[in-house]
């Protein structure tokens, strides 16, 4: 068993609980006495509050108070910082002043005996402003008071005399527009203080931050403070970090003296919970004549928010996805008047391989070259960003096997030249990247008398098969079939464990979890042989434990016997394992995406046809939910690449298509056939299981697969997400002038 | 919650008086437009008159071959009517392409020719929206209006479309809309049924203030025609029309004897061409004439800023659903 377990493909153990809607979500918890929060939202995006006028408000049935910044009690800012466990991404305390930055900012909470009497009151809430010119969008952004500098720079050589010198050249931008998380889980807090305790259930991927966060907040010890957030309807990055909705739940349940429950509506999903920022990406390319790069620039500014700065890294991986001397990566930000932005599935790469992808494309025609040649010819053997090898790269090996198993031979390279019937078809291609992390963590393993194994650690499941990948480790050491474990994650009281993030999770978690595992194990063997045990004759290194089993020389027990003689309740494991080892070598994933797109200029339709991705992450704890996680972040990457874009009033900033009608992602019917091959090289330098992490890499590439393969079907490059139908028709006629 | 009266009427008659002539009074059906804007704020009833028990879920073929479909007659069960499906295939792939099963599950006959607009500049409660208050102005204009704003039948009032799949079939098909008052029943050509923004946008339709729908009538359908709906849209599924096309159509040999075609996504109001189907009448069925009659369709069309698009679009769906049902 311990030999197939890893690498297997169990079905989830949560499975039924979720789909039996047993599993309970934040806002699934009713503490005794709840009140409701509903916040009153800014409907302007910039200027001050002049006056709330409550009257009508709190005549509303059962109105119990209502918050505003007049009214609000005084707490402090968080450090926010990511090592110290406290960080937020929006600083700014709700309430704080009567400064509006964004449309959809909480200006104020009702309070009430139920949602509908707290929504209905909300409603009431006549808010006056004094408004001022709102800065709509990175342009305006720019032009109004340009940029600051951002994080995540490099440059090595000399750019720009090289690109001036070489053989072929291009200078493109690109531009990618808001995107919005959307988890089908809306944003929750159930907050209840019993005396100076706080206890919180959230939608969070990251209780300990939040409790951190918290701490500082209402500056209290971390000690009095519990969350809790045992499911979690996706987050996609959105729940890293905790919002302003927490801190009203929080202090409302302080001041009304019961728990109070806040659930972000839909519409403010779209202002007060993050979003992946605007960005403007200008990229310079150049090779010899033989179509080698010898130049590499991109630089880029994103939108950020007037309260923080949040930098998109948009070229965190051109500085070593390709063999190039001569490199500059630059990232600026300029404020507009939206809420503050934050990590979306593949923070930087996501956009920042839309625009490298698609420019590689253009270079690789340029210089005459077939683009998966070109990427074979300039991938990086090594990471010359920080001189370091890479623990393991098979990104050569990945693409030749999606090329081979996608037909990439069969693709005639002219735009235009493929056609089926009324369709025009385009292969396109693109590589996918995403640095593989691992950070601290502890975890518990009790083997208990009755049998089981019960595990506890305070990451979270987001839905991505956390729950049955640290079951898989446990059976895996112990030899305990996967219904006898019982796993315990998203609570602040456990074992301190990893933010669930940055693709870390797995690679961070199960060596702690493993460890914990071997030292119950130990533990159980020094019951065993202990004076009153059943091996007291025998020393523990001589014991073996196989499949709950303890033996010696042909004499076995069941651990839970032997447990049992001694009236023990359990075999206890602790573990602290650290972090990656960074001075050595260089982590990252690799892959690469194969896309066929169909467009049909009779009626103007573009669609996604076939997808063949492989994907190098080392080895796959579970095949089921790795291959689950590649498939659903090439859809999310369709979605980015077709459709994905928040679309706010240039007059006034505010976001027009807030709801799940109008923003779009992609649904079951524009899913192709996905075929994801998982490479299998175990990364054993990174950890023991030999896995780097796969939550994000598959989105990484994608819009550019699409982009690439859309100039091969129609000829037109399109360099501005989403490509919509409307960038690719002929014959619009010029509009009507306002 | 905002708190309203609540009747639940047991027949037409009693639902209508229950009703009255209160302007902020509504019928409550699937409820799948009425809850939406009850939550967001934006419709605020005062009395909502429930009529779920009225009995209207019948659809009956007439003996003079029109086929009568009682309101609360679901969009599913319309859909998947054997009659409707032979006899109007247009009508049950319109159903189909527009929502999501749950909500044809709920959505009604009636309640969907009374759909709302999709304007998120009406949907927002703040910006200025003559629907919603009228004098007050038209944000989509000059705004972001890519999506649901349509080109045909504007007014600098108003550009919002109909969002509705299913009047555009209906709107090809011809029909009826019979409606009960105070003083008794009466009938509305479906064509006029829909009002255009013009200086009332605020004035979506033609019934009187007490006024109830119990049936539409769908004319008798044309012998030896062909027809379907063409949705043409972003995404594949769930999303408004960016122009749709219903389209019958009825040959003699190669040459077009009758035709109909109506689109949506694109106007403010279910759109009819009659003059298109009459430019098709006797023409032989080509790609020419398919191009002349979408020219025909298109010929009035105002570009906004973000929906210019729409016009070469619309005038595809029209030319390919042709070019498909005389294949």
């Amino acid at each position: 068993m311990s030999d197939s377990i890893i690498g297997a493909g169990p079905r989830r153990i949560d499975g039924r609980l979720k789909v039996s809607g047993a599993a309970p979500y934040a806002a699934d918890h009713y503490p005794d006495n709840m009140a409701y929060g509903y916040g009153v939202f800014s409907t302007i995006a910039s200027g001050r509050v002049t006056n709330i006028d409550l009257s009508e408000a709190r005549r509303s049935p059962g109105v119990i108070d209502i918050f505003h910044h007049g009214h609000f009690p005084s707490l402090y800012h968080t450090p926010s910082s990511m090592m110290q466990g406290n960080k937020v991404e929006e600083t700014r305390l709700p309430f704080e002043d009567d400064r509006v930055y964004y449309e959809g900012q909480f200006v104020a909470l009702v309070v009430a005996d139920s949602l509908e009497n707290a929504r209905a009151a909300a409603y009431k809430v006549k808010v006056s402003y004094d408004e001022e010119k709102a800065i709509a969008n990175l342009d305006q952004g720019v032009k109004a008071h340009g940029t600051q500098k951002g994080k995540g720079n490099h440059s090595r050589g000399n750019p720009g005399a090289s690109f001036e010198s070489a053989a072929h050249s291009i200078d493109y931008t690109y531009a990618t527009p808001v995107e919005t998380h959307n988890p089908m889980e809306m944003h929750a807090t159930v907050a209840s203080w019993r005396g100076d305790r706080l206890h919180v259930y959230e939608s969070s991927q990251g209780v300990l931050q939040e409790k951190g966060a918290l701490a500082k907040i209402f500056g209290i010890a971390p000690n009095q403070i519990e969350v809790e957030s045992p499911f979690i309807g996706s987050g996609f990055g959105s729940k890293l970090w905790m919002w302003p909705h927490a801190v009203t739940a929080a202090a409302a349940s302080r001041e009304t003296g019961r728990p109070v429950q806040v659930v972000v509506p839909r519409q403010q999903m779209f202002t007060t919970t993050g979003h992946r920022p605007e960005t403007r990406q200008r990229l310079r390319l150049a090779t010899d004549n033989q179509g080698r790069l010898v130049s590499v620039r991109h630089e880029s500014i994103n939108a950020t928010s007037f309260t923080d700065q949040y930098v998109e890294t948009c070229g965190s991986v051109t500085k070593s996805l390709y063999s190039c001397d001569n490199v500059l990566v630059s990232h600026e930000t300029t404020r507009v008047n939206r809420g503050t932005p934050t990590s979306m599935r593949a923070p930087g790469a996501a956009p920042g391989l839309f625009a490298l992808e698609s420019a590689i494309d253009e270079m690789a025609i340029e210089a005459g070259i077939d683009p998966v040649e070109f990427r074979l010819n300039n991938y990086a053997d090594r990471d010359e960003s920080q001189d370091l090898p890479f623990s393991s790269n098979h990104i050569k090996d990945a693409t030749r096997q999606a090329a081979e198993k996608f037909g990439w031979s069969k693709r005639t390279p002219e735009p235009g030249s493929m056609r089926e019937g009324n369709e025009f078809v385009g292969y396109g291609m693109a590589a996918c990247n995403w640095e593989a992390m691992r950070f601290p963590c502890d975890a518990r393993v009790s083997l208990r008398a009755d049998g089981t194994a019960y595990v506890t650690c305070a990451t979270q499941d987001i839905g991505t098969g956390t729950y049955t990948i640290v079951a898989q480790a446990v059976s895996d050491v112990t030899g305990l079939p996967l219904e006898r474990i019982t796993v315990k994650l998203g609570d602040t009281s456990y074992p301190e464990g990893p933010l669930s993030g940055g693709s870390w999770t797995t690679a961070t978690t199960l060596p702690a979890v493993a460890e914990a595992s071997r030292k119950a194990i130990e533990q159980l063997k020094s019951h065993a042989t202990s004076g009153q045990g059943a091996f007291s004759d025998v020393a523990a290194e001589d014991l073996s434990f196989e499949n709950g089993q303890l033996s010696h020389n042909g004499r076995a027990m069941d651990y839970t016997e032997v447990l049992g003689a001694q009236r023990l309740a359990s075999a206890d494991g602790e573990a602290h394992t650290g972090g990656a080892d960074t001075s050595k070598y260089s982590f990252r994933s690799f892959g690469a995406h194969f896309v066929e797109v169909r467009w049909d200029p009779g009626i103007s339709n573009l669609r996604v046809s076939r997808v063949v991705s492989a994907i190098d992450v080392g080895r796959a704890i579970n095949t089921l939910t790795a291959r689950n996680q590649v498939e659903g972040a090439v859809v999310m990457g369709l979605g980015m690449a077709h459709f994905e874009a928040t679309d706010y009033d240039h007059r006034n900033a505010r976001p027009v298509n807030n709801n799940y009608a109008e923003y779009l992602v992609a649904t079951h019917a524009d899913q192709p056939e996905i075929d994801v091959i998982l490479l299998d090289n175990p990364d054993y330098e990174f950890n023991e299981y030999g896995a780097r992490g796969i939550g994000e890499i598959g989105i990484t590439g994608m819009a550019a697969a699409v982009a690439n393969a859309v100039y091969h079907a129609t000829g037109k490059r399109i360099r501005e997400l989403p490509i919509s139908k409307d960038k690719l028709m002929e014959g619009i006629p010029e509009p009507q002038r306002a | 919650m905002r708190e309203f009266d609540y009747a639940r009427a047991d027949s037409a008659r009693q639902a209508v008086s229950s009703h009255g002539t209160n302007e902020q009074a509504a019928y409550l059906a699937g409820g799948t437009t009425l809850l939406d804007l009850v939550k967001i704020d934006i419709m605020r009833p005062e009395q909502v008159v429930d009529i779920n028990r009225l009995d209207l879920n019948e659809i009956e073929t007439l003996n003079d071959g029109r086929t009568r479909i009682g309101a609360l007659v679901t969009n599913t069960a319309l859909a998947r009517d054997e009659r409707i499906t032979r006899d109007y295939a247009v009508l049950s792939e319109a159903l189909l392409s527009g929502a999501s099963t749950q909500l044809r599950n709920k959505a009604t006959t009636a309640g969907n020719v009374m759909q709302r607009v999709r304007c998120p500049y009406f949907r927002d409660g703040v910006s200025p929206c003559n629907k919603r208050e009228p004098g007050s102005g038209c944000a989509a204009i000059g705004g972001y209006n890519r999506s649901v704003h349509a080109v045909l039948g504007t007014s600098d009032k108003c550009i919002a479309t109909h969002p509705s799949d299913m009047c555009v079939a209906m709107a090809a098909i011809g029909a009826t809309v019979q409606v009960q008052g105070p003083e008794g029943e009466r009938e509305i050509d479906f064509l006029d049924f829909h009002l255009l923004p013009g200086d009332t946008p605020w004035k979506e339709h033609a019934l009187k203030e007490n006024e109830l729908i119990t049936h539409v009538t769908l004319d008798a359908p044309i012998q030896g025609s062909r027809s379907g709906y063409l949705k043409l849209r972003d995404r594949e599924s769930y999303q408004f029309a960016l122009a749709s096309s219903a389209v019958i159509v009825a040959l003699e040999g190669n040459t077009i004897r009758e035709a109909r075609i109506a689109l949506g996504g694109v106007g403010t109001k279910p759109w009819r061409v009659k003059e298109a189907e009459q430019a098709l009448k006797g023409q032989p069925a080509n790609e020419q004439s398919f191009q002349k009659a979408a020219d025909i369709v298109m010929r009035d069309a105002t570009p906004y800023e973000h929906n210019a698009f729409k016009i070469p679009l619309g005038k595809q769906a029209v030319i390919r659903n042709l070019t498909t049902q005389t294949a």
